[in-house]
């Protein structure tokens, strides 16, 4: 009630200068939202249209009558195993990865706002002073593969996106907003830090870790980079790089749709349509779990966003 | 327990608000009467589990950060495999020359320090715009709308971006070509005309990350004081003068750290989205190619670690030098924003 009230003068004069403004704005967000929206649309039209009908309309935003056709995804899925592996090891990766990342981020950060921890600032800086310098990509690659044996090792997917400098400043920052009593009235009664961590600190911790979490899971998920980089197998590749081979690689296309492997593929493959088919495949879960997460999202953006 | 605290480093990575409080000595006093043991093995025993819980994320860094940072002096060496990091012979200058002699360097420097302002200028206006334009706009309903669509486009990786190209550009299919097509234009082979991609990729990339970057204006702007709103609609302010004599000024520090920190990185590119989208098309590789995508096929395609290393280690040094500059000006400037 008291809202409305607040809000019914503002409305009443609505002068033109706002008018101007609000029309534009209007204009200007809608056109983009549906400008983020639209090649989303395009792709999953496309990826039900027959091949035919893509050759003969282009891409859309709608199914041309009578073009409606399974055919794209009957062949993407043709040799399930593939994409069966493939979100195998994408959504272990993402589990088990971002466990770790989030355990590791606030444990650190935990230890690193402790007010009466006597090196947390050296510490800091030398967590910190990796973002400002690195070795660069040649030095951390051979020492993946030559000493820590990462080419086409199941860890290759998990161990480079574990830790995150910027994930733990999120951490740091939101944990020492709580309290200090807590710590200190727990270590009064005897608890030792790691319990008072694991059941005191954690569970106010949730928006936290479900920023962090996100934020590693969208990182696990999307990430194609490594596979690139390391592995070879088929039976190890992420998702995501499973899906860069299947939009730029016709050949391995031709081998998921002629069942096995073994024979290519008779007759003209629909290239484009399965293609689309398999983004919608690899896009498909985090899109519908997105308007589920989006909610923390944005909150988790917000925590990590005033830290800057 | 002595206040180490409070010599060490300044507090790192925590612009706002992150000041000591006294509380924590009230605490380690309480501390000392519960833990008589001094020196530096009672107290290495007293933070235990601290150290303990540090351990994980400090092996980590050391392995995957700091070891390769020594991986650095590859750049002078001639690597072999079989011999290792430490047993491959020095070279000195010598992977450096050729770098330096083609101009390759200069010029892939050059692509990489514009693509960023380009990606640094049109982000930050785009941010900054709707950003306002959220805050001013009333209806919860619809702003809700708006930030789920935004933010589509940041949960998806670069490889389905090139899937969304494909579909919008491809020459015979792609529905931009179609539309060029039937309003009589001609159609456009993207890949064959270098001269577009500036322009494309700084367009997918303000796509992609406008709903993200925006959300830090916007949490600025909602911390503005309500009470300077009302004295200018008191005053009869119209809505553009709020937007430029109270938003924007306000949003102005943010705006300049949120430069700042883009131009430290200004010798890094966005790997993803240049590997993804040009990938190693030699036609457009003109108006595309940056430090990154170099270190990467001569890392891979041709497998010359040389000039590969030499090339990081030059980008590394400018990147150190650039971020190092940018907080050396922060700290003078805005010491709360600093970054160390």
């Amino acid at each position: 009630m008291e809202e409305r009230i607040v809000v019914k003068p503002r409305k009443r004069k609505l002068s033109s200068d706002r008018l101007a403004f609000a029309t534009m704005g209007y204009f200007f967000v809608t056109a983009f939202g549906l400008l983020c929206l639209f090649p989303f649309v395009v792709i999953l039209m496309a990826s039900f249209t027959s091949e035919s009908g893509l050759m003969r309309n282009g891409y859309n935003i709608f199914i041309p009558v009578g073009t409606f056709s399974l055919e794209a995804y009957k062949l993407a899925l043709r040799t399930p195993i593939r994409v069966f592996w493939a979100y195998r090891n994408t959504i272990c990766a993402t589990a088990i990865g971002t466990f770790f990342a989030v355990m590791m981020a606030t444990m650190t950060g935990y230890v690193l706002q402790r007010k009466d921890f006597e090196h947390r600032n050296q510490f800091a800086f030398f967590f910190f002073f990796t973002t400002i310098f690195n070795g660069g990509l040649v030095p951390w690659y051979i020492l993946c593969v030559r000493y820590l044996k990462l080419r086409n090792n199941f860890l290759a997917l998990i161990l480079p996106l574990m830790f995150s400098v910027w994930n733990m400043i999120i951490a740091k920052s939101y944990i020492s907003a709580l309290p200090f009593e807590i710590t200190e009235s727990a270590k009064m009664d005897g608890a030792n830090d790691l319990s008072i961590y694991f059941r005191l600190i954690l569970p106010l911790c949730t928006p936290l870790l479900a920023t962090i979490g996100l934020f590693s899971a969208l990182a696990y998920w999307n990430d194609w980079y490594t596979s690139m980089l390391f592995i070879t197998s088929d039976e190890l590749k992420s998702l995501q790089y499973f899906l860069q081979e299947m939009i730029n690689n016709i050949q391995a296309l031709k081998q998921i749709a002629a069942r096995g492997g073994a024979v290519s593929f008779e007759g003209t493959l629909p290239q484009e349509g399965m293609k689309m088919a398999m983004t919608v495949i690899a896009t498909g879960p985090i899109i519908f779990l997105y308007p589920f997460v989006q909610k923390y999202f944005v909150k988790g953006l917000t925590i990590g966003a005033v830290k800057g | 327990m002595e206040n180490k605290t409070s010599t060490g480093a300044p507090v790192v990575g925590a612009p706002a608000g992150n000041g000591d409080s006294p509380k924590g000595k009230a605490g380690s006093s309480g501390l000392d009467r519960k833990n008589p043991k001094k020196g530096i093995g009672g107290r290495l025993w007293r933070n235990r589990y601290l150290y303990l819980m540090l351990l994980p994320a400090v092996v980590y860094v050391v392995i995957f950060s700091y070891i390769p940072m020594g991986g650095i002096i590859l750049a002078f060496k001639n690597l072999n495999y079989v011999k290792g990091f430490l047993g491959s012979p020095w070279v000195g200058m010598q992977n450096f020359k050729f770098l330096f002699m083609s101009n390759k360097l200069w010029f892939l420097t050059r692509n990489t320090i514009l693509y960023n302002l380009a990606f640094i200028a049109v982000g930050m206006f785009l941010e900054v715009g709707f950003a306002i334009i959220i805050s001013e706009l009333g209806r919860k309903m619809f702003k809700k709308v708006f930030q789920s669509l935004m933010f589509l486009p940041y949960f998806i990786s670069w490889v389905v971006v090139t899937a969304i190209v494909q579909a919008l550009f491809s020459y015979e299919f792609g529905l931009v070509n179609n539309i060029l097509a039937a309003i009589g234009l001609n159609r456009v082979n993207i890949y064959a005309s270098a001269g577009i991609w500036p322009y494309l990729l700084v367009m997918f990339r303000a796509w992609k990350n406008t709903g993200y970057g925006s959300v830090v204006y916007l949490a600025t702007v909602t911390g503005i004081d309500q009470q300077m709103y009302d004295a200018a609609s008191i005053d009869g302010a119209s809505i553009w003068q709020r937007i430029r004599y109270i938003t924007i000024p306000c949003l102005v520090p943010t705006m300049v750290i949120m430069f700042m920190l883009a131009l430290g990185q200004v010798f890094r590119g966005d790997f993803g989205l240049f590997y993804q989208l040009v990938k190693d098309n030699a036609m457009i590789l003109p108006t595309t190619d940056i430090l990154d995508l170099f270190i990467y096929r001569a890392l891979s395609a041709t497998s010359n670690i040389g000039q590969a290393s030499a090339a990081g280690f030059y980008q590394s040094v400018l990147c150190f030098i650039t971020i190092s500059t940018v907080n050396f000006i922060i700290r003078k400037t805005q010491p709360d924003y600093a970054l160390y």
